[in-house]
């Protein structure tokens, strides 16, 4: 230890919070072995729910505090309540959670152009900094966009031309 | 008020929000004066974390002035300036008494898997979170920390969560003294782990990432070795060859979800969503440490399968710690090493930007542009 300490001076701070004693769980978790006591303790004052909160069914009720961010609503809201019919331990919770993202991603862009918000993708994009940082990189999106977007119009504009015949 | 406002991956912007009400008596309103972008929100603004509904702010690194106190509020009073655990934590449940503070069973209903953090999907418990001029931080008689006299407020805010994480990472290793460190991640917590290793008393510390600016940033911050895995064939047989052909002692996965590297693990993790993200960085942690060490695991995936190699876990004897960082029970020793010079934060801070450009925020430090190591909200009222 004391050759180490040596060879590692210039370090500043080497080894000082070295822990020979450190084992697998200290010091994590002091060991209190408080859980054995189930679910006893004296909980604090609970949040009054005035909104509609999932909960996981791996637990008997709400947290005492809980998040009041964005409520489940529309589309994505039905699937939410879905997926919370099924454990954390099962695809059946995540994969419709995640679907239920996606579709909330909809619902956002209608609701922002029924608020008479066209959003503005290019800034959500943080594009503008490309435009700063990285124009090579930016021209080449802009570049395979509009390829994509010529060879779908040309390929659209060929079907219906062979409809027509 | 000002908020982030998240609208699908790869989309934010600021927005006029409500300002935050006190929900509960033990509630606190904070007006933030400087929020950072973590790399674990990348994850979020990926759309890597299920239940990241559109319309949450994002941001559990953050620091600010406290504004109003729910009425059982008696550890802070209004006008204190504060650091805030990303962690949000009763201190009376079974967990927080055992110091477990990361996985508070009293803060989020919606999974009993992750304890509540501010601005982290509503698989985190939905809270809103600190990048917006004002943020509602509940339990505030037991998380928010005042801010020591003197203490530089960039110093402070890294203190809600990548110092004590970076130092979490060393610790759960349980280096010793003179042993083999490999950090697999060279991110602001990849950087601090690095840094802490020496502080548990490695002999060696290894990084591994593959940004040659940032592996040049952590050389000489942490003052290790750096090696970037596009150069080499397989950094796994590179650390073995480099460890006398035995493997690492320790272990330590600093990337989590959105790790590069791996083809087969980008498509199914990154792209498909199959399982909780890529798992490059996990899979090199194992099979590089060596029989009976220890892999130590920060980065954030999401849950909840995952292609994990646990047949060698269990046949190498691997002892596996993980967890979030329990940033209220760390505190008062990172203080101290702040105020000594041990450590100094401050430095991995390398943008500045105001709160009304998150969009170009997020895309600086996802893309990677400009070296961007570590950016800072500063909100309007705070440049005052």
């Amino acid at each position: 230890m004391e050759n180490l300490a040596n060879n590692y001076a210039h370090i500043k701070g080497w080894g000082i919070d070295a822990d020979p004693k450190n084992d697998p769980t200290y010091p994590m978790k002091n060991r209190t072995d408080e859980e054995q006591k189930g679910y006893s303790w004296d909980r604090p004052t609970l949040q009054p729910q005035d909104l509609e909160v999932l909960h996981s069914i791996e637990r008997p009720n709400l947290s005492a505090v809980f998040g009041t961010s964005v409520p489940p609503h529309g589309l994505s809201g039905q699937i939410r309540r879905f997926a919370f019919k099924y454990s954390e331990s099962h695809y059946g919770h995540w994969l419709p959670l995640l679907l239920a993202d996606r579709v909330s991603v909809v619902e956002g862009i209608v609701d922002d152009l029924k608020q008479g918000h066209v959003p503005n993708i290019f800034a959500e994009k943080g594009w503008k900094a490309d435009w700063k940082y990285d124009r090579m990189g930016l021209a080449k999106k802009v570049l395979i966009g509009a390829l994509i977007t010529t060879a779908v119009v040309a390929l659209l504009s060929r079907n219906s031309d062979d409809d027509e015949d | 008020m000002l908020a982030m406002n998240y609208r699908g991956p790869q989309r934010v912007r600021i927005d006029h929000k409500p300002y935050p009400e006190i929900k509960h008596p033990e509630d606190a309103i904070v007006r933030v004066t400087r929020s950072c972008i973590c790399g674990s929100d990348l994850h979020l603004y990926n759309g890597n974390v299920p239940d990241t509904r559109v319309g949450m702010t994002f941001g559990h690194e953050f620091i600010g002035v406290v504004e109003e106190i729910g009425s059982e509020v008696h550890n802070i009073k209004i006008g204190d300036q504060v650091l805030v655990p990303f962690n949000i934590a009763c201190g009376k449940c079974a967990f927080c008494k055992q110091g477990l503070y990361g996985n508070c069973h009293e803060s989020n209903s919606q999974a009993t898997a992750v304890g509540g953090i501010f601005g982290y999907s509503h698989t985190a418990g939905g809270y809103d979170g600190g990048q917006a001029e004002y943020v509602r931080v509940p339990y505030a008689n037991f998380g928010p920390t005042v801010i020591p006299p003197g203490m530089d407020p960039d110093d402070a805010v890294m203190l809600t969560d990548v110092v004590p994480t970076g130092y979490q990472a060393a610790e759960m290793g349980g280096i010793q003294p003179g042993d083999t460190v490999v950090v697999f991640g060279a991110g602001p917590v990849g950087i601090m782990a690095a840094r802490c290793s020496w502080l548990f008393g490695a002999g060696r510390v290894i990084v591994i990432d593959h940004i040659d600016y940032r592996l040049e940033f952590v050389k000489n911050y942490a003052q290790c070795e750096v090696y970037n895995f596009k150069e080499m064939d397989d950094p796994v047989v590179f650390l073995k060859k480099a460890t006398d052909w035995m493997g690492a002692d320790v272990c330590i996965d600093a990337v989590g979800a959105e790790a590069a590297g791996n083809t087969l693990q980008t498509i199914t993790g990154r792209k498909l969503l199959l399982q909780a993200g890529s798992t490059t960085a996990l899979h090199w942690a194992i099979n590089s440490v060596k029989k009976g060490g220890i892999v130590s695991i920060v980065g954030v995936y999401g849950p909840t399968d995952n292609l994990v190699p646990i047949g060698n876990v269990v046949n190498k004897g691997i002892t596996i710690r993980a967890n979030q960082a329990s940033v209220k029970r760390l505190l008062p020793r990172l203080i101290e090493h702040i105020q000594n010079g041990v450590l100094d934060p401050k430095a991995l801070i390398t943008h500045r930007v105001p709160l009304e450009e998150v969009a170009d925020a997020y895309h600086i430090f996802s893309a990677k542009l400009d070296n961007c190591i570590k950016p800072v909200l500063i909100p309007p009222s705070a440049r005052m």
